[in-house]
């Protein structure tokens, strides 16, 4: 499955140029409000008509200006879940849910009911009607409407946005779900880093109405220079790791990969699993020797790969650890003090605190954390 | 209280023309309602101007026009009596015509703001689920602005009830043909005794308005209860 969008709009005074191929299993458009993000999953829902341009998913060409192609969006076959769920008030959940499925055809209609609404958790809602759910529950069952209708492409437009923190971690596992057990292409739009960082397996960044970059996660989340300042911070690297060992009595999890060991607090994960770690630059510091007599529990050893000179007065200090990079943020001051070089051997030092649930991925973690 | 055979006439009569009226305008009411709602088109004003002009003419104004059309030498009127033999004027077919006009701008009005009032993300998302137009329309649109179409009925067929200048202008006072409650009611406070009759009539009015209106609530109430799901 590709996803191939070139497309140039104008929208009152916001100019589009945008432009990418992606082939990811959860491919995020990542950017700052006013990016021109949702116009783009407009475009491929068949919402929006561009001025000029293409969009073609898995081949099939659905919007070509210039051979005036244009499918209408119920022909499309794709599936949209919006911020604001959109259920349909005069039907209930039951109804809203086998809306779509009729209209797909019977050969492609490959979604089953008892599963989605398993795999969402909302059977017990099927006979309330949507003015009666929270908005998380609203959420999953717009997720589970678009999916009955057998879409080839599902587009998720900041379907969190508009949640809270406690209901966001509710949903996420559920999207980790779709991604890996139903195995349905998603385009997601998000602004949340760590949302993206979680659940994407490609990004494209956008910025003003222009792509500035896209590729795997691994290599995007760690360019710390393609975040908008306010969420430099947030930016950091995705380490993919196995779930080592559970150390019940102290309630964590330790996990491996090349890099080393990291303990984190427990998830409810299987030992030899893997799960995604988001290591954001910030919960990272360098040591030049072996810190002893430290909290904190996680360090790695590896050499310095590369230094950036962010915005003034911090720096960015790629280290690498047995080819896994790990980013770290200090300031100016540190790496002069320190005198931090290219080539250096250096200790990176994580605390388990700074592993919150939104940054562990996995599908079953522990509600406690 | 016991009523004439003419005064049933009058009655029977009045609820039969409003009737007729409602219904019979309730497709070109819904048609032009979407227009007006959803329409983007040069003209728009204008159409809007000449719906609502049954609203601001002197209700006397419409009764000559319509019997300058559709009277029986007028242009309609000349040409729908020659190929099809349908005669509207001095007939309760006419009253009907008449009513039905004069009830045409609040029945838009009322259909209208319930279009405008649906949210058309919600159309969308049908869109996206594979529903064609048609489909969107009638399985999202409709029912909720089943609302503002009763409520658009019950206004048409209440301003039909009470029609009398329009009605009495193009097709007359005819009892049994023409008269509806109205033109009995004005008919009898012309000649000498008629009081009792008019008071008779008067309250039989009251009465039809107000289940009219009670029966429209009670729909109404239940649509949108349907729709937000208490």
């Amino acid at each position: 499955m590709t996803v191939l969008v070139d497309v140039s709009h104008r929208l009152g005074g916001f100019q589009l140029e945008a432009r990418f191929a992606s082939a990811g299993h959860l491919t995020a458009l990542f950017g700052p409000s006013g990016s021109g993000k949702t116009s783009i999953v407009s475009m491929i829902a068949g919402l929006i008509r561009p001025d000029r341009g293409s969009v073609a998913v898995d081949g099939r060409v659905l919007t070509d200006r210039a051979s005036g192609v244009f499918v209408p969006m119920h022909r499309r076959r794709i599936g949209a879940v919006f911020q604001d769920a959109r259920l349909f008030p005069h039907m209930s959940v039951r109804r809203n849910l086998a809306y779509g499925k009729w209209f797909a055809p019977a050969r492609e209609r490959y979604a089953e009911t008892g599963r989605i609404v398993e795999l969402l958790g909302i059977g017990h809602l099927l006979e309330r009607r949507p003015s009666l759910l929270s908005g998380g529950e609203r959420q999953r069952v717009a997720i589970g409407r678009a999916l009955l209708a057998s879409p080839r492409l599902l587009l998720m437009d900041e379907p969190l946005a508009s949640l809270d923190e406690a209901r966001k971690g509710e949903i996420m596992p559920y999207i980790e779900r779709l991604r890996d057990e139903l195995k349905i292409p998603i385009v997601y739009v998000s602004h949340s880093i760590a949302e993206v960082a979680r659940l994407a397996t490609d990004i494209v960044v956008m910025s003003d109405g222009k792509v500035t970059a896209a590729g795997p996660t691994g290599e995007i989340i760690q360019r710390l220079d393609l975040l908008p300042a306010g969420e430099r911070g947030e930016g950091g690297v995705v380490l993919e790791m196995t779930v080592a060992a559970h150390d019940i009595d102290y309630g964590m999890t330790v996990l491996k990969s090349a890099a080393g060991e990291i303990r984190v607090p427990r998830i409810r994960a299987e030992l030899g699993s893997t799960v995604r770690l988001r290591l954001r630059a910030r919960d990272v510091m360098i040591a030049t020797a072996e810190p002893m007599g430290l909290s904190a529990q996680n360090i790695l050893r590896g050499k310095i790969a590369r230094i950036a000179h962010g915005g003034d007065p911090l720096v960015e200090v790629h280290v690498d650890c047995h080819e896994q990079q790990v980013l770290s943020r200090i300031t100016r001051l540190s790496l002069d003090a320190l005198r931090l070089h290219v080539g250096q051997e250096v200790f990176a030092v994580i605390k388990s605190v700074a592993f919150d649930h939104e940054n562990l991925s996995n599908s079953l973690i522990d509600q406690g954390f | 209280m016991e009523l004439t055979p003419d005064e049933w006439n009058a009655v029977r009569l009045s609820v039969k023309v409003a009737v007729w009226a409602m219904l019979g305008s309730l497709p070109l009411g819904l048609l032009t309602a979407l227009t007006l709602a959803r329409g983007n088109f040069w003209g728009k004003s204008i159409l809007n101007g000449i719906v609502h002009l049954p609203l601001i003419l002197p209700p006397v104004v419409t009764g000559y026009l319509l019997l300058l059309t559709f009277g029986r030498r007028g242009p309609v009127g000349a040409f729908l009596a020659e190929h099809f033999g349908i005669v509207l004027s001095f007939r309760w077919t006419g009253a009907a015509l008449a009513c039905a006009i004069m009830g045409f701008p609040l029945m838009v009005r009322a259909i209208r703001l319930s279009i405008e009032a649906v949210d058309r993300r919600l159309e969308a998302a049908a869109g996206t689920l594979g529903a064609g137009p048609i489909w969107v329309f009638t399985t999202i649109t409709l029912p909720l602005i089943l609302p503002g179409i009763i409520a658009g009925m019950i206004l048409s067929f209440g301003k039909a009830m009470g029609e009398f200048g329009a009605t009495i202008t193009f097709v007359s006072n005819i009892p049994g043909e023409t008269q509806t409650l109205p033109s009995a009611i004005y008919t009898f406070t012309q000649i000498p005794g008629g009081d009792a009759g008019a008071l008779r009539l008067t309250l039989i009015s009251v009465a039809i308005s107000m289940a009219a209106l009670m029966a429209s609530e009670a729909l109404a109430h239940r649509a949108s209860r349907r729709i937000e799901g208490a």
